[in-house]
């Protein structure tokens, strides 16, 4: 298999872009990542969504998206995993050009979430968990977290305050990210006196839901980042379905073969954008990943993932404060490693990061997507 | 050829201004810490203190009625010489019929004069007082009398619950030579912009969740607030007090804030946190507790915002006239201070929320 690099990226600010459709969101990052890697020609397009069926009324965004941007004729294709859809779109690219098949491959995650509200967005985002057995029954994503949350709080006798540190870490970065949704402090004091969504989960443990759009050119020329490792693994889509509600396995799985695949361990890591949707998901993926002992994940929160941490994560903001844009997110989280290990981090660089890995999460850890990336 | 931008101020060919005001607000108050109580197990951030509630035998009709016998109070005028009555309210109590001819006929403005009702969410007060302001500039009418009321409604357990409340004002507008407070012009902006809407034989209205904020509420408060001044060449400096349209505390305080006024310009007339949004009586209850506590000379800005969605600015001179006028009827703060706590099942009761489906 040959070398995968990435070429080029795009972002946009994360947030309420009430005035900016869909496919304009698309092409704004796609403008962005082709301006960023001049010269480039994509042959393939791999759009990562998860909510336009439902939300927007439009499905078929790969031919919608490649026509937008003038690449008409081109292979066009969306890929869909829940929330991590962006991760899951850049794996098809990486195929795509490992393969041989493609040289120049084009990723964009995007979404559109603020054109509904209330009871609307909340069924929406629920299809990604069990249909038949959870979404039915009225369960919702933040249900399940606070299921989950409520038991790692009973196995591991944690308290909420414990789990404050992931979201003032992310707000924390935010704040220097103009990218990001949000630019306010916040204090592990107001954390824990935050209104209630599903006990425990609370306003400021859940990631906020929004607007963006991200792309990747991706190809086997020979650039900054080089992509070490692409792995995807599934758990069971119902949560009732797990012997051990603790146990992320999926995302266990796909880090554990991406290591292999790098010939790293989460040793060699300086950089580790997680999925933050839920502070118990940041709990649980530092543990799935190796970065610590099972029930443990909570302490590292205690002042070792900020950004001269130990393992620094959310470095712009993460889905808690740079915002969680669905689909589009998972493509925000590789960008992100990208710009740290080009050392275009700003003043959210960790200092002499040369390994990074991003993981996105579909439903309540039902897919997980792991890519390594390394300076080149 | 397009319009020069001070042609876009609405100015009356004679002057006008206010002759007479009143406020009202029911005496019931349901503390926002009732709502979270029910709702949230006492959770989560609340956007005001409490609001007003209206008693079982009171609606908008009766509470204009009371509004409009305030104003003319303090204007000391015979009312068959009013020659329009419009009522603006999102909770008119009918759908066909008018309450505009009810208030008419209780203050005894019947049968000589024009009579109608208003719609446009929080703004319909404002729209009325725009209207009054070409009725009696125009040189068509003496006295034209203008209300903002409403009894909010907010679905139960909903976000809005907590601020939906009840109250306004009633304004006579009459010649400048007769008046308390001249107004300097005025201002309307309006666009297409679906925030907040309540659709027929509904009875709770919905809303757009964060996009009641920055594109509707902001968006056309401060362009209004910013557009008048510009054309009537006046800076926040100029103003003793201003007064926006309240849904809540700090989307008031935000808005003056991004305008370049104080927290003393506005805090006499930000009375929200202790009787809630009054809709389409919420920036016309906020002037009167200005009114109550203004000096001649001094000068207000009053902005107000209905969802679908507009604002209206208005400019106004205080006069020499004011000081007698305020003392003919009870002041915004003696209804404020008139207070009947309840809970929330008393609440649940006045506002007819028990029905089984």
């Amino acid at each position: 298999m040959r070398d995968i690099y990435i070429n080029g990226l795009g972002t946009l600010p994360v947030g309420e872009h009430w005035e900016t459709s869909l496919r304009e969101l698309a092409v704004q990052a796609i403008q962005a990542a082709l301006k960023d890697a001049p010269g480039l020609k994509p042959e393939a397009l791999f759009v990562g969504n998860m909510l336009a069926g439902q939300l927007s009324h439009q499905e078929h965004l790969g031919a919608l998206i490649a026509d937008f941007a003038g690449m008409r004729g081109i292979e066009a294709v969306t890929v869909e995993a829940a929330g991590a859809a962006g991760g899951a779109a850049v794996r098809q690219a990486v195929l795509a050009v490992a393969s041989g098949w493609v040289e120049t491959a084009l990723v964009v995650g995007v979404e559109k979430m603020t054109d509904k509200v209330g009871a609307g967005t909340t069924a929406a985002t629920a299809s990604a968990g069990d249909s038949e057995w959870e979404s039915v029954q009225g369960v919702t994503p933040t249900a399940l977290a606070a299921l989950m949350m409520r038991r790692y709080m009973h196995d591991y006798q944690v308290a909420l305050k414990d789990f404050a540190g992931f979201s003032v870490n992310a707000h924390a970065n935010a704040k220097t990210n103009p990218k990001a949704m949000f630019h306010n402090t916040l204090t592990a004091d107001s954390f824990v006196k935050a209104g209630m969504v599903a006990e425990p989960v609370n306003m400021f443990d859940t990631a906020p839901e929004a607007d963006g759009a991200a792309a990747l050119l991706i190809s086997a020329q020979p650039a900054a980042v080089r992509v070490a490792a692409s792995a995807m693994a599934t758990d069971t889509l119902a949560v009732h379905d797990r012997p051990d509600l603790l146990n992320l396995r999926a995302a266990h799985l796909a880090t554990h073969k991406a290591y292999q695949q790098a010939g790293v361990g989460a040793e060699q890591m300086n950089v580790f954008e997680l999925h933050d949707g839920f502070t118990v998901f940041a709990a649980l993926s530092l543990e799935a990943a190796g970065f610590a002992e099972r029930g443990a994940g909570w302490k590292l929160a205690q002042g070792a993932i900020g950004l001269s941490g130990q393992i620094p994560v959310s470095t712009f903001g993460g889905l808690k404060a740079r915002g969680n844009p669905g689909g589009a997110t998972g493509v925000y989280q590789i960008a992100e490693v990208a710009l740290q290990l080009r050392g275009e981090g700003g003043a959210n660089q960790v200092m002499g990061a040369q390994w990074g890995m991003a993981q996105c999460l579909g439903g309540a850890g039902a897919t997980a997507v792991t890519h390594i990336l390394s300076k080149n | 050829m397009s319009q020069s931008i001070s042609d876009q101020l609405l100015r009356p060919v004679r002057d006008v201004g206010i002759v007479g005001y009143g406020a009202y607000v029911p005496r019931y108050r349901l503390p926002a810490t009732e709502v979270a109580r029910v709702w949230t197990e006492g959770t989560g951030a609340l956007p005001i203190k409490e609001k007003a509630v209206p008693g079982l035998d009171e609606d908008v009709a009766t509470m204009s009625i009371e509004a409009a016998r305030n104003a003319l109070s303090r204007a000391g005028i015979a009312p068959n010489d009013i020659r329009a009555v419009w009522v603006g309210s999102e909770s008119h109590p009918y759908a066909v019929k008018p309450t505009s001819t009810i208030v008419a006929e209780a203050i005894g403005a019947v049968p000589n004069t024009q009579a109608a009702d208003w719609q446009f969410a929080c703004k319909a007060g404002t729209e009325a007082l725009q209207a009054a302001i070409g009725f009696i500039g125009s040189g068509m009418a003496r006295y034209a009398l203008s209300i903002g009321m409403d009894t909010a409604q907010g679905r139960p357990g909903d976000a809005l619950e907590y601020t939906a409340g009840a109250g306004g004002a009633a304004y006579l507008v009459g010649a400048a030579e007769e008046a308390l407070a001249i107004f300097e012009g005025s201002y309307s902006f309006v666009t297409d912009t679906p925030d907040f809407w309540r659709r027929q034989h509904e009875v709770y209205p919905e809303h757009g969740q964060r996009f009641t904020g920055e594109p509707a509420y902001f968006k056309h408060i401060t362009s209004a607030a910013e557009n008048f001044m510009t054309q009537s060449g006046t800076t926040p400096k100029d103003y003793r007090y201003a007064v926006f349209h309240q849904p809540n505390v700090k989307f008031p305080q935000r808005a003056a804030k991004q305008l370049g006024f104080t927290d003393e310009q506005i805090k006499t007339g930000l009375i929200v946190g202790v009787i809630g949004n009054t809709y389409a009586g919420s920036a016309m209850i906020g002037l009167t507790a200005v009114l109550d506590e203004a000096q001649p000379g001094d000068r207000i800005l009053m902005v107000s915002f209905g969802s679908g969605a507009g604002s209206d600015a208005f400019g106004l001179r205080v006069t020499d006239q004011i000081t007698a006028r305020q003392k003919r009827a009870p002041r915004t703060k003696d209804y404020i201070a008139r207070r009947t706590q309840i809970d929330y099942a008393a609440y649940t009761r006045l506002r007819g929320k028990l029905v089984m489906g």
